[in-house]
């Protein structure tokens, strides 16, 4: 930990704003503290030149009268699955090592045009398969409280930039708790917003229902401002929804009287969660409680099945999505084998990890000829009633309660051989993926020298600012991370 | 011999007739320099999403409505995996489970029978893959050209309702007419617009259909027939030898006339179908749905129908006229300007498609205009000109020398009907033919018809052949 506070996006904006702090001052502070903390492994590629650039561009707007933006002068850090103009995106993988895309997800392209400034692209697990940033060809990331632990999966590299101070914002993406367990195991803040809500273009699809673009921040009104700025239609992603987004969400009040609370106890007490854990979602529960919000015990009767549901839906969507990565037309491509496919199988052996390897053949075979309707088929049905439940028990409640991870950050290498144990840490997670609801996960107070736990909240699809109000309360109650200015 | 029926099934793919391709706004047209018409969303680049295209949607659902299928309100993309060189995200994006429309029908009519209705099964959207090139990168290496790719097409699934290789051939060559009496696609096989895929299987009376071959690379509608010929041939005798043919897929080779299986490995396909999560369930708006009915054109069957009936033409002739809808067209102007529908569909079946078909013009570059075609046959029908003059009138309207009844003004090319101008050209050939004369006298009748000829030249083809014949008779009685 740096120890000194860490100022949110929003008073770095509001400081370059004003002219307290000029854009390049910030940039030049957050390139500085992303080369202090290189160890971490944190970050893939550094924009130094680019970014420095845009900062005196800004600057001198701003001299003219030009308006910096609501993140002017914000130093943004970016998940390697999404697409950024002119800087390589390698997904954590060596088959698209050195691929430059010619676009920029329009998430980071909103941002962009909101002020904030890409400094660079963040580690995570290979195409976003994995829960602890082990898989990324790259090597792994550090978790920045303790080297030896893991900052969760798959976006590791953004949480641990943002937890570890060296930039106040970062986008990762959650396809089945992405964003929100590296938030937890990091003790920062970690929004998937409702399915639909943010456009995937440029968002490398790993499984294209289930793939949300998110915020990382310290706290929670930088999380609601990053995804007011970047939600909305967009022309180019049909499954963007055209609901209108939001104002003010950085502006609401975390007033928990008149929300209704639905804690899952009995989810979040199944066996395999960690006394901590346990400990800290029943704390959020009584906090809110005690705030005036009517919280009351319920259940998710069909969310024991959300792990293996989400297992044969995301690797199925997966199977089929990263078919591209064939040496054709980009990436890196390996010789061998004869003609064409003997191409194509060679540069797929050679690029992909081995877990991209695992989750393509699982999601092949549920997708094959006779497995078909018995794992794909019904994997779907089931997606469905759960997702029907969550809308049942989300008309009932504002939100829901529960805890993002079982457990808090793992030693690196403990479950490195034991691919189930690894998605067992996806278990709360995928309950809101597989419904396309949002949902954030927030720093439970802690004690010195505990590890982070998070508590997550799950809201009505397309209800983020109730979500976010809940959020807010608990935040205010101190569910919070630490050193925030 | 035996003889054994064939039950054929046709699966068409035809290109849609949008300016873009069908999710992105690349240009889907045939042309440009390879990969030149190519963008992330076509090329598969990681992070890139579809975005359908309304014109395509509406075009496909036009054809639905033209061919009265059932449209669904709600349809679904999906995935067809596969790997392939050509296919840059390896899969295609189509339809499954639930298609654009289903059911619908074309209706044929084989000469000699009564017309028939053949079923369709499915209509459904789908994106076109590359294309591989073999030829000019060396023994080790192929090209790709990804123009094509994301291309939209409209699959037409004919069920298993046809009986013969000519019945095919008119099915298809219906298909085509309606495809672009509707503007759905120019339907151009040369161009790769429409392809055609071959289901076929024989049996003998009262016998349960036998195994069903799938022919692919059928590049022409007489490929399709040809082919069809020769693998209806192939399963007959196999049945007759007692050996059973299996179900497979072939490859019909066209310079050598013949059917070969794929290999295996080539045939051994799981496409692995799931639903497009990349793109909503397409819904069909009431706007789109009256988009796609509007100007809906009368079809080929029912305007083939209408010239034989209330144009008074022979069916063989109605049929000709209507497999182009464009010359349909253009014999409606000549007809209605001429008034004289017969005299339309003669001129416009022997005289004008054979002159098109020497300079190897479509008609819609004819260099007769309707409404010049129809003053000929005024001319000509009113005994203004002869025939002969007729014929030699419309090669010169076709070399840009003006409109018939100008060029017949201006050269005095009207019939000469004057008795007395008759006898005197005749008298003068007979005078200049004193030995041709005598010989017709003692009894060589076969001289009458070189003196006809001999005024008709005289005449500059303009006197009426049959007075000079007459005329001549008489002089020589």
């Amino acid at each position: 930990m740096s120890g000194a506070p860490t100022k949110t996006a929003r008073a770095i904006a509001a400081a370059v704003q004003t002219g307290e702090l000029s854009a390049e001052s910030s940039i030049e502070q957050a390139l500085e503290a992303i080369a202090r903390r290189g160890g971490l492994g944190a970050f893939l590629r550094v924009d130094r030149d680019r970014a420095l650039a845009a900062a005196r561009a800004q600057d001198r707007g701003r001299a003219a009268g030009r308006d910096p933006g609501p993140l002017g002068g914000v130093p943004l850090a970016i998940k390697d699955n999404l697409c950024t103009r002119g800087l390589a995106t390698s997904c954590g993988s060596r088959i698209l090592e050195g691929w430059v895309p010619p676009y920029d997800a329009t998430a980071v392209e909103r941002l962009a045009a909101a002020g904030a400034i890409v400094v660079g692209k963040t580690n995570c697990d290979e195409f976003g398969m994995g829960s602890s940033n082990e898989n990324s060809a790259f090597g792994p990331v550090a978790h920045p409280e303790d080297p030896e632990r893991v900052p969760g999966g798959s976006s590791g590299g953004s949480a641990a930039a943002v937890a570890a101070g060296l930039v106040p914002l970062a986008l990762g993406s959650d396809t089945g708790g992405s964003v929100r367990q590296p938030a937890s195991f990091c003790g920062i803040v970690g929004l998937k917003p409702t399915y639909g809500r943010v456009s995937r273009w440029g968002l490398v699809a790993f499984a294209s229902s289930l793939d949300q673009v998110g915020p990382l921040a310290r706290d929670v009104r930088d999380a609601a401002l990053a995804l007011e700025l970047m939600a909305g239609p967009d022309g180019r992603d049909a499954t963007a929804a055209a609901v209108p987004v939001p104002r003010g969400l950085a502006a609401l009040e975390g007033d928990p009287r008149g929300l209704r609370i639905g804690f899952l106890r009995d989810l979040s007490e199944r066996e395999g969660t960690e006394p901590a854990v346990r400990a800290g979602v029943r704390s959020a529960a009584e906090a809110l409680a005690a705030g005036g919000a009517a919280v009351e015990e319920t259940t998710l009767e069909l969310a024991e099945y959300a792990l293996p549901v989400y297992a044969l839906l995301a690797t199925a969507e997966a199977s089929s999505n990263l078919a591209r990565y064939d040496g054709v037309r980009f990436g890196r491509r390996t010789e061998g084998g004869a003609g064409p496919r003997g191409m194509m199988e060679a540069t797929r052996g050679a690029g992909f990890g081995p877990e991209v390897k695992r989750r393509i053949m699982l999601g092949t075979f549920a997708l094959s000829a006779g497995y078909h309707d018995a794992y794909y088929g019904r994997a779907l049905r089931a997606r469905a009633r759960l997702a029907a439940e969550l809308d049942a028990q989300l008309a009932r409640y504002d939100a829901l309660l529960l805890p993002t991870s079982p457990g808090v950050a793992f030693r690196r290498g403990e479950r490195a051989g034991d691919p189930l144990a690894m998605y067992l840490s996806d278990v709360f997670t995928v309950v809101a993926s597989l419904g396309g609801h949002p949902a954030i996960s927030l720093p439970a107070p802690r004690a010195a020298g505990a590890l982070p736990v998070g508590v997550q909240l799950i809201g009505p699809r397309f209800g983020e600012p109730l979500l976010l109000r809940a959020a807010l309360a608990l935040e205010e109650r101190g569910f919070a991370a630490a050193g925030v200015a | 011999m035996e003889p054994v029926r064939a039950v054929i099934g046709l699966e068409v793919h035809a290109r849609l007739r949008t300016r873009t391709k069908l999710f992105c706004r690349c240009v889907a047209g045939p042309g440009g320099a390879p990969n030149s018409r190519t963008c992330p969303v076509c090329l598969g680049l990681p992070g890139a999403l579809p975005a359908a295209n309304r014109e395509a949607v509406r075009l496909a659902v036009r054809l639905a409505e033209a061919l009265g299928a059932e449209i669904h309100p709600v349809s679904t993309w999906a995935r067809k995996n596969y790997f392939y060189p050509d296919l840059p995200k390896g899969y295609q994006i189509s339809q499954f489970d639930r298609p654009l429309a289903t059911g619908g029908r074309v209706r044929i009519e084989p000469p000699g029978a009564a017309p028939r209705w053949i079923g369709i099964e499915r209509i459904h959207l789908e994106e076109d893959a590359g294309k591989s090139l073999h030829e000019g990168f060396g023994d080790d290496h192929s090209g790709i050209d990804l123009n094509r790719c994301g291309v939209p097409l409209v699959e037409i699934v004919g069920a298993p309702g046809l009986a013969s290789p000519d019945e095919a051939f008119l099915y298809l060559e219906r298909l085509r007419s309606i495809l672009r009496a509707t503007g759905v696609s120019d339907a151009e096989m040369e161009d790769g617009d429409l392809r055609c895929d071959v289901n076929v299987s024989v049996h003998g009376d009262g016998e349960p259909w036998g195994a069903r071959v799938e022919l692919k690379n059928l590049n022409s509608f007489r490929g399709v027939r040809r082919a069809l010929q020769h693998e209806i041939a192939r399963q007959a005798a196999a049945r007759r030898a007692g050996s059973a043919t299996v179900p497979e897929t072939r490859l019909w080779d066209d310079a050598r006339g013949e059917t070969r299986p794929l290999r295996a490995k080539e045939e051994a396909h799981d496409y692995r179908y799931f639903p497009e999560p990349d793109l909503p369930a397409l819904a069909l708006d009431d706007a789109l749905i009256a988009a796609a009915r509007a100007g809906m054109p009368e079809l080929p069957h029912a305007r083939r129908d209408r010239f034989a009936a209330a144009l008074g033409l022979p069916e063989a002739d109605a049929h000709r006229l209507t497999v182009e809808p464009t010359v349909a067209d253009y014999f409606e102007q000549v007809a209605q300007a001429a008034g004289d529908p017969r005299a339309a569909a003669n001129w416009v079946l022997t005289e004008l498609l054979g002159l098109l078909r020497e300079r190897g013009l479509p008609i819609g570059e004819s260099p007769v205009a309707a409404a010049d075609l129809a003053e000929l046959i005024q001319l000509a029908g009113s005994g203004a000109i002869s025939g002969k003059t007729a014929k030699d009138l419309l090669a010169r309207v076709a070399a840009g020398e003006g409109r018939p009844a100008a060029i017949v003004e201006a050269d005095g090319l009207s019939r000469l009907d004057d008795a007395a101008a008759i006898e005197s050209a005749c008298r003068a050939v007979l005078d200049a033919h004193p030995g041709e004369a005598a010989g017709y006298r003692g009894g060589k009748a076969g001289l009458l018809a070189f003196f006809v000829g001999q005024v008709m030249r005289r005449t500059g083809g303009r006197a009426d052949p049959g007075r000079v014949h007459d005329t001549l008779r008489r002089l020589l009685g």
